[in-house]
Formats: C-alpha cells, structure tokens, sequence
C-alpha cells in the first residue's frame, strides 16, 4: 500500500470542545501506527486549521496555567517537531483579524526545524484532492 | 466487498450520531462489507458495559454486541476511556483497546474511512 496521506481538518476553537486536541493527538499518533502496519506502509498526515479553528494556533496560550491542562500550542509545538506539516488558512485568520505575528509560526525552543504555513483556501483544497481520506474534526 | 473504517466520536447520549454510526455498520455489514470501527473522544461512553435501556436515552449496547457477533472490529482509545474512568474491568466483551494509532493504521488497508465526529 506505501505511503497513505491523510488530511485532518480541524474546524472548532480551542478549549471549547475536544475536537481539536483530538485531532492533532490522532496525527501525532502516525509517529507510531507502524506497530500496526505491514513493512513498507505508512502513514502521513498534515493538520490544517480552518475556519474558527484557526483560533486553536494562536501563540501564548495559557491552558495549563488556568486549566492545569497542555495546551493545543504545546501539542502544535510537538506536531513541528516531528515534522508533522501544521497549515493555517490566511483567509479565515483575515476575517477573525489576526495577523502572523499572532500566531504559532515555529517551535525552534524545541529544537523544530518544520515552520507553520499559512496557506490560502484554494491551497488547502488542492491538498484535499490529493490525499486518500479526510478527517473532520 | 470492501473494508469500511468509521472513526466514531460523539457521545452515546446527546446527539443521534453514534446511534446512525451503528445503523451504518450494520447495513455495511448486511450488504457483506468488513467494518472496523474506532471509538474516541466521548464515543468511548460504549465502553461501559452493563449499561441499561431506557426508553428516553440512546441504547446501543445490544446491537454493538450483535455486530461484534456478526465481525466487526471494535476498539475504543484506552486514553480516551481511562481518563473518564472506564477502566478494562468495565469493558464489554469482544470490544479491544488501543492507542489511536491502532486507528492510523487501519486508514492504510480500507477502501473507504468515514470520520464521525464528535460535539
């Protein structure tokens, strides 16, 4: 089967519903669905935040400070340290107004050398088109 | 006949969607489909057994046990079901426990994958 490409898309904002966590915590796993795999396949997934939940990548967030708690920056952080791709779609951050200084462009604390991208709508739709399945959280 | 994965995340009570979830395996199953089904976020509530059908609240105990008779695959995240407190002991017979990646992996060797998700 080689190399399947999966595309989360996550729609909901931070803290007000699992979704989110769900999402990048079920890509993170990719690192370790080889248990389960023949030899030779894998999976490859990107995370792509549209709509409000453009809202989960903006940068210091407070979670574990207020709900004792990890927060979606932390596993965000994770994501580009595994060079797992995190996409953001600059349309939706537009009409919330928030600009890229706003926002999780890079985990190098962490030693990550994989950046945010933020990409348009008709970008994330190509990429929709190319991958096997979608997943909508 | 092909190979059916639902990745199934709403709650047992409070929409209709693991109710229509179960209706769709069991007509994917009917037709001579192979079904896995992943049960994450608040779907793991289905992994309590012994729970007890009221009229006024969803009850799909009896015919998840049935499409576990009939093949399908069930596993529910074991992170997802311990941090609510449901604990091996609790879960119902022939239903398994995995990590998410369990889920990952069956996206590589199924013909369609249908993500359910949660609230």
């Amino acid at each position: 089967m080689g190399a399947v490409k999966l595309l989360f898309l996550v729609q909901r904002p931070p803290y007000k519903s699992e979704n989110p966590r769900l999402a990048l915590t079920h890509a993170i796993a990719s690192q370790t669905a080889e248990i389960y795999m023949d030899d030779g396949d894998s999976v490859v997934p990107t995370v792509v935040f549209v709509g409000d939940g453009v809202l989960n990548a903006v940068k210091n967030q407070q979670a574990m400070k207020i709900y004792g708690v990890t927060s979606t920056e932390s596993h965000i952080k994770n994501s580009l340290l595994i060079d797992m791709p995190i996409w953001v779609c600059k349309e939706d951050m537009n009409r919330l107004g928030l600009k890229e200084d706003q926002m999780i462009t890079d985990a190098e604390e962490l030693g990550a050398e994989l950046k945010t991208k933020f990409v348009s709508y008709a970008e994330i739709q190509k990429e929709m088109e190319t991958v096997q399945h979608l997943l909508f959280f | 006949m092909g190979v059916l994965t639902l990745g199934v995340f709403p709650s047992l009570v409070g929409s209709m969607s693991l109710d229509f979830s179960f209706k769709l395996a069991e007509a994917a199953i009917a037709k001579g489909h192979k079904v896995n089904m992943w049960l994450s976020g608040n779907a793991v509530m289905m992994s309590k057994k012994g729970q007890k059908a009221f009229k006024d609240y969803s009850h799909n105990e009896k015919k998840m046990k049935e499409l576990i008779a009939k093949g399908m695959e069930i596993t529910v995240c074991e992170a997802c079901a311990e941090a609510r407190g449901y604990h091996k002991e609790d879960t119902p017979e022939g239903m398994k426990r995995a990590s998410m990646d369990w889920y990952l992996a069956k996206t590589v060797k199924t013909d369609r994958l249908l993500h359910i998700g949660g609230e």
